[in-house]
């Protein structure tokens, strides 16, 4: 009997580890959540009320209504869509030639590239956009945001590109394929879950980027992070809308994370990243 | 900026490796891939490092006049004492913001390494905080740090422990970052070492077993040493990140009350784009990024040492 108590307690212990463990996260995310379906009085009231009873959606209408929200969403997905494009066209061959070519040498500038901080590039860029007049356009925006997406998608590619068997390759090549072409018929086929983890990974993380837009974004040109940033310090807003406008702005990310689990997981625990 | 597989920082020698005799050796031809990449990566990264080295001994007007300035930006920076103190708040940050996500996301990676039910959502739960848009998430922890309305304080009452003040204290500001850092990033550590749990041998505990070893004797002396290599990569990786702190400093206390909670990344901002001291700020640039380095090359070594010992 002691013994199955001492089981009973172990596992006791160990679920509740795990709800301290997720908790944090929970309620961060819930406390949003009901944050944003309440109305004023409700949100500044001591004790707090936790459950919205009944939940309103003005403070999501407001959002729509005064903010010029839909531009600025608009606005993200220009330059984050974009940016991921352009880093997969880019990012995926450079992967392969990395891999297949042994050129440890842009491993490392890559490496390098992932240490320096954000406004180490934005000093300079910021002075050439002046000059070339892309200072507050999505167009700079969105080429800035290829320091985040080439280099992410270059590494997870690089792994995926490595563990394509070199046989393959080897007897198209033998039998007079070009280089190329065992990329496009060989390569690229087998290492298609690969641009799916780096295309996701580098969406969330320039979705997600802040600096860049707050640096260089114009008023009509920035996006949701920073446009979110902006309502808060030049206006008067309260904390229903605001909660609401944040949660908008990373729910497609949230969303993100949860359809496509599977695949971030593969590639955030083959190796660590994030913006910055 | 952004990152890679942390395998990656190990293949440095596969990479280097020559194919093996009998392969159809055609690498020259495969710079053609990586060419519009090296192009770009020039542009808005080389590029932008070179001219900071060069901006850095510049005095920089704001009608973009510049004139030779030699070392004297370094100098005045070593004689501010905002500077300085940046400095200090960085490494502070950085030693709680590296310290706590390392031991939390390593138990995390132990308990999420078990078969129990619900463990797939439950991660992806445990996940989502290094996914959310960081300036969303912080400004919801502005309104839960408000000393009078905050829900912490209430739910630390309910507990019986007295009201904190949170960032509106210079002694609490940077402990509080540090927990919103930790929020944030545990996520990322877990994962890290959950890839290192993945693959670890059967066989080693498979023999403790038979000698009677305990959960401690086998974790202490088999799972720990075969981790090592994984937790010092999310050690770097962390140690750089939270060298950058920037978004959430922003948002939650723009680096007050005072200049409590300014560090490197934010000095770095205010010279830049408030002040537009663009010669200065490159000053600023370059020494950070010797700091960076320095420390990344300091945590290689001894992640390299850790292996060489095992």
């Amino acid at each position: 009997m002691p013994h199955v108590l001492r089981k009973l307690l172990k596992k006791l212990g160990f679920y509740l580890s795990v709800a301290v463990l997720v908790s944090p996260a929970l309620l961060v995310f819930l406390w949003m959540l009901s944050l944003s379906l309440k109305n004023e009085l409700d949100n500044t009231a001591y004790p707090p009320v936790f459950i919205p009873s009944p939940p309103t959606f003005a403070n999501y209408i407001q959002v729509f209504a005064q903010n010029n929200f839909g531009l600025y969403l608009w606005n993200s997905i220009l330059v984050t869509g974009g940016a991921v494009l352009i880093g997969l066209l880019v990012g995926v061959p450079a992967g392969y030639g990395i891999a297949r070519g042994k050129s440890a040498k842009f491993a490392v500038l890559i490496l390098i590239a992932r240490m320096t901080p954000a406004l180490s590039y934005l000093i300079p860029l910021f002075i050439l956009f002046q000059i070339v007049g892309l200072v507050g356009t999505k167009t700079g925006l969105m080429i800035t945001h290829l320091v985040i997406t080439i280099p992410i998608i270059v590494w997870i590619m690089i792994g995926y590109f490595e563990n394509v068997p070199i046989e393959l390759e080897d007897a198209a090549l033998v039998d007079g394929c070009s280089p190329w072409q065992s990329f496009r018929y060989i390569a690229f086929p087998l290492a298609r879950p690969g641009i799916t983890v780096g295309g996701i990974l580098a969406f969330i993380f320039s979705w997600n980027n802040f600096i860049f837009s707050v640096v260089l974004g114009g008023k009509a040109s920035r996006t949701l992070p920073s446009a979110v940033y902006n309502s808060l310090t030049f206006e008067q807003i309260s904390w229903g809308p605001l909660a609401a406008a944040a949660l908008l702005v990373t729910l497609p990310v949230l969303l993100l994370t949860v359809v496509a689990q599977r695949e971030i997981v593969a590639g955030l625990s083959a190796g660590g990243l994030k913006d910055g | 900026m952004t990152g890679m597989p942390a395998t990656s920082l190990g293949t440095g020698k596969a990479l280097a490796a020559t194919p093996p005799a009998g392969h159809y050796d055609f690498s020259r031809k495969y710079w053609l891939f990586v060419l519009p990449a090296v192009v770009i990566i020039l542009a808005v990264i080389v590029f932008p490092w070179l001219f900071t080295f060069f901006m850095a001994t510049q005095e920089w007007q704001v009608t973009g006049a510049t004139s030779f300035v030699g070392l004297a930006n370094f100098y005045t920076l070593f004689q501010d004492t905002r500077f300085l103190e940046s400095i200090g708040h960085t490494f502070y940050f950085t030693i709680l913001g590296v310290a706590l996500p390392v031991f939390f996301g390593t138990l995390a990676a132990l308990v999420f390494h078990r078969e129990f039910p619900f463990r797939g959502l439950l991660r992806t739960i445990f996940v989502m905080p290094m996914m959310a848009t960081p300036v969303a998430v912080s400004l919801v922890w502005t309104m839960m740090f408000h000393p009078q309305l905050g829900v912490l304080n209430y739910l630390l009452s309910l507990v019986g422990i007295p009201p904190q003040a949170w960032t509106y204290d210079p002694a609490t500001a940077i402990p509080t970052l540090v927990l919103v850092e930790v929020w944030f990033w545990t996520p990322l550590v877990m994962l890290i070492v959950l890839g290192g749990l993945a693959g670890l041998p059967k066989e080693p505990y498979e023999s403790a077993l038979i000698d009677g070893a305990s959960d401690w004797q086998m974790f202490r002396h088999i799972t720990l040493p075969l981790l090592w290599p994984f937790i010092m990569i999310a050690l770097v990786i962390r140690t750089i990140d939270a060298l950058k702190v920037f978004d959430t400093i922003v948002v939650i206390t723009q680096g007050g009350p005072g200049t409590a909670s300014e560090t490197l990344n934010y000095f770095l901002y205010l010279q830049a784009f408030q002040f537009y001291k663009i010669g200065y700020a490159s000053a600023v640039v370059v020494i950070f990024f010797v700091i960076i380095v320095a420390l990344s090359l300091l945590l290689l070594y001894a992640r390299q040492k850790s292996k060489w010992d095992a």
